[in-house]
């Protein structure tokens, strides 16, 4: 493959979108491909909009990824899956999990939370995959684990395959819960 | 064998197989994690220190002993360390001597935007600035050459995008290197005005020796593909410039931004037909090639303010726009918030009811600021909130002392805010000082600190007596309170206005997030009971949120501290037990 994928991966501060980058840029380390992750750290960790970018292939210079520029969106959130559309090239795909979570301006009544904001992806011609992840992470034995599902919801989308991820997720996370996330990739796939 | 690192982490293996033995920083976003990931190998001594002045002179004595030696910050904390930095310049080193600075394009967690270049230029210390991990890593091991071979203190500067991402690094072993012979040696290292008169030419010397390294270095490239542009940038505008135009623009890629090349920049110059310069923040390297004559466009085009990326680039450049879609409805903004069950939101909402002027500081405290809390009125720097009130209540008098309060976090008033307090008491205002003790440094991710009784590595260490501490230095009041307690925290907040003599309060929780602190089951929401009247969204909690006209709980980010049941007026909000 010469040319570069990207994808971007989105949340709200906390949800453990850096686990999911760190996954998925390990698959495509272990693929053989070169890699480059952005990551955020920080304030915007604090429950804020939180954008982390993967990008991979033969040779890849730029970290992040522009407006128009991703393959892939993995949104933990739908507010923030509609924040980030304009980042997704129009034939690529947005994974999103249906889980909604007010951000601050809602809570106090300063902004509305936009309804049905999945249908509206769809009536714009994007190709929109939905999973509620947060089920499927309870399923699997923690709220914790709504990345790792939707890590397994998008790795049944691309070329690598099924142990290999797994194999990722053996050497990624720590011991105790390896289990657990395998289970939680395993309902994401299968999804 | 080659990793995925961070540049931080790329920064940390550099120092280690460059054989560095002593690493003192004070965290900082986007720097934190070079001394972190530092401390995780034995063969380096790392600490934290109380702020980055302290840490970079116990860089100096490290090297005075003959040891390489390093110390991290972020790009504010550069300031702080400024009055080391500049001497150190003329003194130069034994064992070699890095500081690496991490700016912030952008603004992801800082409170300004400053450009680091401007001080290692003032300073007369050289400057490198790697573009990928890879190059933090070579780049830190050459900074150790160059910094003992031309008898100065070298400066790394990084960006958040740097620091921030990972790309591969291969590792090599460790260097284990001999301590250098200590030689007393006061012409050199004792900067009374005599020796430093002597010095200062030599400073200026050492210039003109490193910029005719600069000139030949493999570490400034040129790359000669298509010569209708050409793009004399760094860093990670560099990888910009090449998503951006590939192979159709020459790259002049500069991996020594002080001093920098003329001839080398005139070579390039020559055989392009328009030259770019591109990079963040200030006009270091357009002002560089402006003085020498050589016509560039840099800021007549790109922003000096803010962090750039490909698209900037290429549409700029190209005037070229990738089609993308949007939804065309408001988006809400989504701004950081405080955590569920942070310590700090019970005592924001008591100043809210006490209505206070609140002198601000840095920390995840600072986001007390925002709605519906809205409970800071200045926020300048490290340690400010005290000094800053001192000065409020001088002006103001009873008006200001019976009204106001500072804010700051315990690692916070352990880098600068002690210094406040002791003007405080020595020059006497009635002033309040409330130190927000969570027992950690919050918001660069849990970093121990003077006052929380453990060292970098989870050892054991001596821990600050806070009380004895505020005590000692004349302030004759010090009140502890439990910011969960509202009812405690609001009136230990009113006796100490009331009082007549400086005061400390102490508000002490330890940060939900530490791992020692057990959650409780979430909180939840008797539908029955609850009128809708919204007193519980008044401390911004994330977790509670209104849906038909009743409040509800989100049991997935509730940690049942309980500061939101003291707000119901109908007891709505319980245990699930209860309810």
């Amino acid at each position: 493959m010469n040319e570069v994928k990207s994808v971007l991966i989105v949340g709200v501060g906390g949800q453990g979108t850096l686990l999911a980058s760190r996954l998925l840029g390990n698959a495509m380390l272990r693929a053989g491909y070169d890699v480059k992750v952005s990551e955020v750290h920080g304030m915007s960790q604090r429950g804020g909009s939180v954008v982390t970018y993967v990008r991979y292939g033969k040779e890849v210079a730029s970290p992040i990824i522009e407006e128009g520029g991703a393959d892939y969106i993995l949104a933990f959130e739908q507010l923030e899956a509609a924040r980030f559309l304009p980042w997704l090239k129009p034939d690529g795909t947005i994974i999103v999990n249906t889980q909604c979570i007010d951000p601050m301006p809602v809570i106090t009544g300063a902004a509305q939370y936009p309804e049905n904001l999945i249908a509206k992806m769809e009536e714009k011609g994007v190709d929109v995959v939905a999973a509620d992840a947060l089920s499927l992470a309870e399923q699997a034995g923690s709220v914790k684990a709504v990345n790792v599902v939707l890590i397994g919801v998008m790795a049944k989308r691309m070329s690598l395959s099924k142990e290999d991820w797994m194999e990722t997720i053996r050497a990624t996370v720590p011991q105790k819960f390896i289990d657990m996330n395998l289970k939680a990739f395993e309902l994401g796939y299968e999804n | 064998m080659k990793e995925l690192l961070l540049g931080n982490e790329a920064v940390a293996r550099g120092l280690y197989e460059a054989g560095v033995r002593l690493v003192s920083s004070y965290p900082g976003t986007p720097s934190t994690e070079i001394t972190e990931t530092a401390a995780k190998y034995g063969e380096i001594q790392c600490e934290w220190a109380p702020n980055e002045k302290v840490a970079v002179e116990v860089a100096a004595g490290a090297s005075f002993a003959g040891a390489r030696s390093f110390s991290a910050m972020k790009h504010v904390g550069l300031n702080v360390a400024a009055d080391p930095f500049f001497t150190m310049s003329y003194i130069g080193v034994n064992g070699g001597m890095v500081i690496a600075v991490a700016d912030d394009p952008g603004m992801h967690s800082s409170q300004n935007e400053q450009d680091s270049r401007n001080h290692a230029i003032a300073a007369k210390i050289p400057m490198l600035e790697p573009a990928d991990s890879a190059e933090c890593k070579e780049f830190t091991k050459l900074a150790y050459e160059l910094s003992e071979q031309f008898d100065t203190p070298m400066a790394l500067r990084l960006t958040t995008r740097i620091s921030h991402s990972r790309s591969l690094v291969e590792l090599c072993p460790r260097q284990e290197l001999e301590l250098k012979p200590y030689e007393k040696n006061p012409q050199k290292n004792v900067m009374l005005p005599a020796m430093a008169k002597i010095k200062h030419p030599l400073v200026e010397e050492r210039t003109v020796k490193l910029t005719e390294w600069a000139e030949h270095s493999d570490i400034n490239r040129i790359e000669m593909n298509d010569t209708s542009i050409g793009i004399i940038t760094a860093g990670s505008c560099y990888q910009y410039a090449k998503e951006a135009m590939g192979d159709n623009a020459s790259y002049l890629k500069l991996g020594m931004i002080n001093p920098l090349p003329v001839d080398l920049i005139k070579k390039f110059a020559a055989q392009v037909d328009t030259l770019y310069v591109i990079e963040e923040l200030d006009d270091i390297i357009e002002t560089h090639c402006v003085k020498h004559g050589i016509p560039v466009i840099g800021k007549a085009l790109f922003p000096r303010c803010g962090e750039f990326n490909q698209q900037m680039v290429r549409e700029l450049l190209t005037k070229e726009k990738l089609p993308k879609k949007s939804l065309d409805i408001p988006i809400p903004v989504r701004p950081p918030v405080m955590c569920c069950g942070c310590p700090h939101r019970g005592l924001f909402y008591a100043l809210k009811r006490a209505k206070v002027y609140v002198s601000g500081d840095i920390g995840c405290y600072t986001l007390g600021a925002s709605a519906p809390l809205s409970m800071m009125d200045t926020c300048v720097c490290m340690g400010a909130s005290v000094s800053a009130l001192h000065g409020y209540n001088k002006m103001l008098g009873e008006k200001g002392e019976k009204k106001s309060v500072a804010v700051i976090g315990d690692s916070t008033f352990i880098h600068s805010g002690i210094t406040g307090l002791i003007d405080i008491a020595y020059n006497s205002t009635n002033s309040v000082v409330i130190i927000l003790d969570n027992s950690i440094t919050g918001m660069t991710g849990h970093q121990q600190n003077p006052t929380t009784g453990y060292n970098i590595t989870g050892d054991p260490a001596t821990a600050v007596d806070l009380e004895a501490l505020c005590k000692s230095v004349g302030i004759p009041r010090v009140r502890v309170c439990d910011p969960y307690d509202l009812k405690q925290t609001q009136q230990v907040i009113k006796e100490e206005l009331e009082a007549e003599e400086p005061s400390v309060i102490i508000s002490r929780r330890p940060c939900a997030l530490l791992k020692y602190v057990k959650h409780k089951p979430s909180l939840v929401v008797d539908a029955d009971k609850c009128i809708g009247c919204k007193a519980c969204l008044g401390i911004g909690c994330p977790a509670i949120s209104q849906r038909d006209g009743k409040a509800v709980i989100d049991h997935t980010q509730c940690v049942g501290c309980g500061v939101c049941e003291g707000l119901c007026p109908k007891q709505a909000i319980g245990s699930k037990e209860e309810n």
